[in-house]
């Protein structure tokens, strides 16, 4: 329920094209109860063989409601999609506006793509809140208003047959038809996805099914799981076909005990026998409104499955925050990190515990060390990403949290493993990093970046979108992008984050030099657990488990004979020098 | 709209579809007979005043056609669903068992979510397709003209106007209908690019931020959805039109029948009971037509699923020359022949590799690299029999291997690919893989070799810990050694790594390479690489650039012609 109030808050905003809409769907239906009512009510009337002229108004309302009728739905139908329209305008912008402080440092499945698709599919739902779940209750409670009391106007038996009916088909049998599929439609779901997780794999491990030879079995498996799935729908469908012949049954019923009802009215002179025809066909007709009830129960529970999730998301905190105030200017680029202890929960272990170095302005440092030894998280508290709770991170003099988010990361620039083109043209991934650029200006960044010609031999230049069909980037020409808009953005701190991890040695090599370009005048800060190109680092700290364990030049750790030299020679043990 | 091949599936379950229209058919007569029940009850009690008593006669059997009505409803119902379960069972049956045959060349890389998506979403859009859709098609024919049946021997103006209008409707239907459905459907596209665009945002979220435009984001798609919702609604109020046309001539009929009936009623050339039965056909008449209607939908959905369904059904499944099949001997020793291979991807517009020939004999370790794109995995691809070479040919031991059944030939293979996929199920399962029915003390014998047994027994339930979908998330190191693992357990005397180590950090490559290491002992094997420092020890080097052999030779040697091999070696030592 509560979920329920915040939705229509979060909706109520657009009550008034709501509103519209379904009055106009009120007044669809009342055009049909309309047109069934006076044409039998005409039809009564003439049966007496009165002056043609009597008959006027009845023939100007059939004539009338035959036409209304039609406008009535087409203007319902416009405004209903222009709700639906401002109400997933109105959800994405807040889902947005809710997500957007929160990534990545609370949603750290985020990335995994997995958490996004939901999100999807959930905004979705809710998108078709109004049209699915609160317009077919709010036309129907109308109808029934209006028809209620144009039947108590003839006789108050009629109308409460009338309500008990329009009860039962509205309420009593989605319920039961609720109650009695709730296993099945639960197991039907646990099926489903079963079915589907088996299809993922079926499609995804297709190499090891051949190569193990599995083919057969997996066939198998998908068969009988299939034919469960068959079973379980058709048990489902035998109940929805209940439903719906209930439905069915229970109009037809309030149309009988109606006419049972008022035949003994007619006799005993209490309802004129001209009227009898039009109360039945008029109170048969208003059930148009109950029809799409049945499935308003099953969407109402998705939208509110649907809100919960997304409540949850949007209800976390942010773990950072703005101060107040403008940001300080930073009086140099020197980076300096005291006593820097961080851990992502309190029972936890430190993610990194009591780090202690200075990052000169035009230095350049590197960060080594095996996975889970703390490097990410540095280029995370760097980021302000999450913000470190003991000890200190300087830039320029000026303590990390003194700057806002965006001004901190107008300061640096970051070239990660993972570099994320959006689905646009070359181009505009290009601008992210710099709105105003001009062409000459991204030409010469391209340029710098080894990848102008590249883009230059695609079909449309800089105006390709990225992902076209048969346009993939290999992941050397990802980076190369990534480094371009590095060079564009200009900043002066510059944040590598295994940039060069997952290339080929070859590409690897010709993506390390244009780095260099790029490190040229930069204050520089490189994260790997590669250890390639290194010699040129002024200072290298090796982190283990959160701390430094050795710091020093290439040479002189190599010297050490350490954890670098292990590393190294790990990595090179097979690599003839 | 008529697909004829799901025409041809709708035949297997000819039977369960015609006893559906004609359930639905009798729905529709019953309805006429209650209309008939209806009119005669109002007339004997409006006009010739008779009592509840007098009516009795006809209020019972209208009570008992209202409850008739509703079980042939229900039945209707579940008839329908049979068939459509059991097209779709067998659809999927066949689906599958062609997607397996086409194999994991054709089912890999980009095409993996469409291929889901028609074995999940295509499959079910079916349902709608034969529940509703078909035998609505069947009724939309034959209840208006059963109902026309009893309209023209009581009055032939009525018959006339129901006889006019109704093939307007379909006529509208298929004409406006398809027109709307078109402009409606680009404006569900545009809706869709929206939905792409929003996502596009969601997921680079990390990089807005980082470039500081992550805030102004919420703007753009507030403009962005107002700007749809405008071009959509101009749109909608056009395609909206065929709803208010179809909508028009069912109730301007109505109302038509209404005026005509009545006026003549007055001049008493026709009885109230027969108008007053008109009056309720009406509706009944127009009803079917309106369904089809509201199920032209889910038809359209059921047609362009069969669409994405019949592409993959339809693609040809790779020849096999079988001139007589040939078994290998029980002899472990054998030795494999590349002879002239070419091959090349999208109908030969994209050649893989362009004529490359070598052997390699039981014991052996013969290692494949070159750069990304030089054909190694392609090699390794023709091996395993995803596919067939374009021109020359591979031998075992002499015998064409297009001549070996694929199943006994990939029994001799063990794989250990650069990206295992873990099924959903237990480790254990997952290791299993590699011979289905192995007893736990061999799975984790076969674990221990590959050094995956002591981090095993580190997850929350050891061997029984679920992976792949849903299950937990295995580190790089993690996943190869468990690959290893199963190939332990498979023992098949050739071995083929692709790419087994790459993307891992120095320490989980060192694990991994022990763990490869140990597997080698006493087996043929193929390594594919990059990276090189796999592939120093191997008997052979077999080195490809663009699809050919550009040299061949041990390690040493290879270093001191100061080739291709070299210039990698150069690369990766630089680097390093």
């Amino acid at each position: 329920m509560k979920t329920f109030i915040r939705l229509i808050v979060l909706i109520a905003p657009h009550w008034k094209s709501m509103l519209l809409a379904t009055v106009l769907g009120f007044l669809t239906v009342a055009s049909g109860v309309g047109l069934m009512a006076t044409s039998a009510f005409l039809i009564a009337g003439a049966a007496l063989h009165p002056p043609v002229l009597e008959l006027m108004k009845a023939i100007v309302g059939v004539r009338f409601f035959g036409i209304s009728r039609a406008i009535f739905r087409y203007l319902e139908r416009y405004f209903a999609h222009d709700a639906t329209f401002r109400v997933l305008s109105r959800i994405r912008v807040w889902f947005y506006t809710a997500l957007e402080p929160l990534v990545p440092a609370r949603l750290m499945e985020y990335r995994s793509g997995e958490l996004v698709s939901r999100i999807m599919a959930d905004v979705g739902t809710l998108e078709q809140f109004y049209l699915q779940v609160l317009a077919p209750p709010l036309v129907a409670l109308l109808v029934l208003l209006g028809v209620f009391a144009f039947l108590a106007w003839f006789g108050l038996s009629l109308a409460l047959a009338l309500l008990f009916f329009f009860l039962a088909t509205a309420v009593a049998v989605p319920l039961g038809v609720r109650a009695l599929s709730r296993g099945t439609g639960r197991q039907m779901v646990e099926t489903r996805s079963a079915l589907n997780t088996q299809m993922v794999d079926t499609v995804q491990g297709m190499t090891e099914i051949a190569a193990f030879n599995r083919a057969g079995q997996q066939q198998e498996q998908v068969k009988a799981l299939s034919s469960k799935f068959m079973d379980l729908q058709g048990r489902l469908a035998g109940i929805r076909g209940l439903s719906s012949a209930l439905v069915g049954l229970l109009i037809n019923l309030a149309m009988w005990s109606i006419l049972l009802l008022a035949i003994p009215l007619v006799n005993q002179g209490k309802l004129d026998g001209v009227y009898l025809a039009m109360l039945v066909l008029g109170a048969l007709s208003s059930f148009e409104a109950v029809l799409p009830l049945p499935m308003v129960f099953q969407h109402l529970e998705e939208s509110l499955a649907a809100a919960r999730r997304l409540f949850a998301v949007t209800d976390i905190a942010p773990v950072v925050r703005d101060l107040p105030g403008p940001s300080p200017e930073p009086l140099s680029y020197d980076l300096r990190v005291r006593g820097l202890r961080f851990r992502y929960a309190p029972d936890e272990p430190w993610a990194v515990d009591g780090l202690n170095f200075v990052l000169p302005e035009g230095d350049r440092l590197a960060i080594v060390g095996p996975s889970g030894a703390g490097k990410s998280t540095l280029v995370n508290l760097f980021l302000r990403f999450w913000d470190y709770e003991e000890g200190s991170i300087s830039l320029g003099e000026h303590e990390l949290k003194a700057f806002s988010l965006e001004d901190l990361r107008r300061y640096i620039s970051v070239v990660t493993q993972h570099t994320y083109l959006f689905n646009a043209t070359v181009r505009e991934n290009l601008l992210l990093a710099k709105p105003g650029a001009g062409e000459e200006e991204l030409r010469q960044a391209a340029r710098e970046a080894k990848i102008h010609e590249f883009i230059q031999s695609l079909p449309r230049g800089y105006d390709t979108y990225v992902g076209e069909r048969g346009f993939k980037l290999s992941g050397g020409q990802r980076q190369r992008l990534a480094i371009a808009r590095a060079l564009l953005k200009n900043a002066s701190v510059l944040l590598l984050d295994e940039a060069t991890a997952g290339l080929d040695p070859v590409t690897e090599l010709e993506v390390m030099e244009s780095i260099h370009r790029l490190m040229e005048g930069r204050t520089t800060l490189v994260i790997t657990h590669r250890l390639t190109g290194l010699d040129r680092m002024d200072e290298i700290l090796v982190l283990e488990r959160g701390r430094i364990v050795e710091r020093g030049r290439h040479q002189e750790l190599l010297e050490q004979g350490g954890l670098y030299r292990k590393m190294w020679e790990l990595q090179n043990e097979l690599t003839p020098v | 709209m008529m697909d004829k091949r799901l025409m041809r599936e709708a035949g297997a379950v000819r039977s369960f579809l015609a006893l559906s229209v004609g359930l639905g058919l009798g729905t529709g007569l019953l309805a006429i007979l209650q209309a008939s029940y209806l009119a005669r009850v109002v007339n004997r009690v409006s006009l010739e005043g008779q009592s509840l008593s007098g009516v009795w006669p006809w209020l019972y059997p209208l009570l008992g056609v209202i409850i008739f009505r509703a079980g042939l409803t229900w039945m209707g119902e579940v008839v329908a669903h049979r068939a459509a379960a059991q097209i779709k069972h067998a659809l999927r049956q066949r689906l599958l068992a062609h997607l397996l045959a086409l194999g994991p060349v054709y089912a890999g890389g980009e095409r993996t979510g469409e291929l889901v998506n028609a074995l999940v979403e295509g499959i079910e859009a079916l349902d709608a397709y034969f529940t509703r859709y078909l035998p609505q098609l069947a009724l939309a024919a034959l209840v208006p003209l059963a109902v026309l049946g009893f309209v023209f021997p009581l009055d032939t103006i009525s018959g006339l106007i129901l006889l006019f209008t109704a093939p307007l409707i379909p006529l509208f239907m298929f004409l406006i209908g398809r027109w709307a459905e078109s402009l409606s459907q680009r404006q569900w596209e545009t809706l869709s690019r929206m939905s792409a665009h929003f996502l596009d945002v969601l997921q680079g979220l990390t990089t807005l931020k980082i470039f500081g435009r992550s805030k102004s984001q919420a703007e753009v798609i507030g403009q962005i959805s107002s700007r749809f919702r405008e071009t959509t609604l101009g749109v909608l109020r056009v395609a909206f039109l065929s709803a208010l046309v179809l909508e028009f001539l069912a109730t301007i009929s109505t109302a038509l029948v209404a005026v005509t009936v009545g006026l003549r009623l007055v001049y008493a050339h026709i009885p109230f009971e027969q108008a007053f039965f008109l009056l309720l056909l009406a509706p009944e008449f127009y009803l079917p037509l309106r369904l089809l209607g509201s199920h032209f939908h889910a038809g359209l959905m059921g047609v362009s699923a069969a669409g994405r369904i019949f592409a993959i059904l339809e693609t040809p499944l790779p020849e096999r020359k079988l001139q007589g099949e040939c078994h290998l001997s029980h002899d472990p020793s054998f030795q494999i022949a590349f002879e002239d291979v070419h091959y090349a991807f999208e109908d030969g517009a994209r050649p893989a590799l362009q004529g490359i020939s070598f052997e390699l004999h039981s014991g052996e370790r013969v290692a494949l690299v070159g750069p990304s794109g030089a054909g190694k995995s392609t090699a390794a691809h023709l091996l395993l029999q995803f596919m067939a070479p374009d021109r020359g040919r591979i031998t075992v031991n002499g015998i064409p291997l297009d001549r070996i059944p694929v199943e006994e030939w990939r029994r001799h293979i063990a794989l250990v690919p650069q990206k295992p996929y873990f099924f959903y199920g237990t480790v254990a399962e997952n290791i299993r893989l590699g011979r289905p029915g192995a007893a736990l003390e061999e799975v984790a014998a076969a674990a221990e070799q590959a050094g995956a047994h002591q981090f095993i027994l580190d997850l929350p339930q050891g061997y029984d810990t679920q992976v792949g979908e849903g299950g937990i998330r295995l580190s790089g190191g993690q996943a190869q050694r468990l690959a290893v693992a199963r190939a332990f357990l498979k023992n098949a005397p050739l071995l083929i790594l692709d790419e087994a180590t790459a993307g891992l950090d120095p320490v989980n490559e060192r694990l991994v390479l022990e763990a490869l290491e140990r597997l080698m002992q006493g087996r043929t094997a193929l390594i594919i690489a990059h990276r090189l420092n796999t592939v120093h020890r191997a008997d052979r080097i077999i080195v490809l650039e663009r699809g050919r052999v550009a040299e061949t030779g041990r390690h040493k040697e290879l270093i001191e012609q100061q080739g291709v091999y070299h210039r990698l070696i150069a690369a990766f030592g630089g680097a390093g």
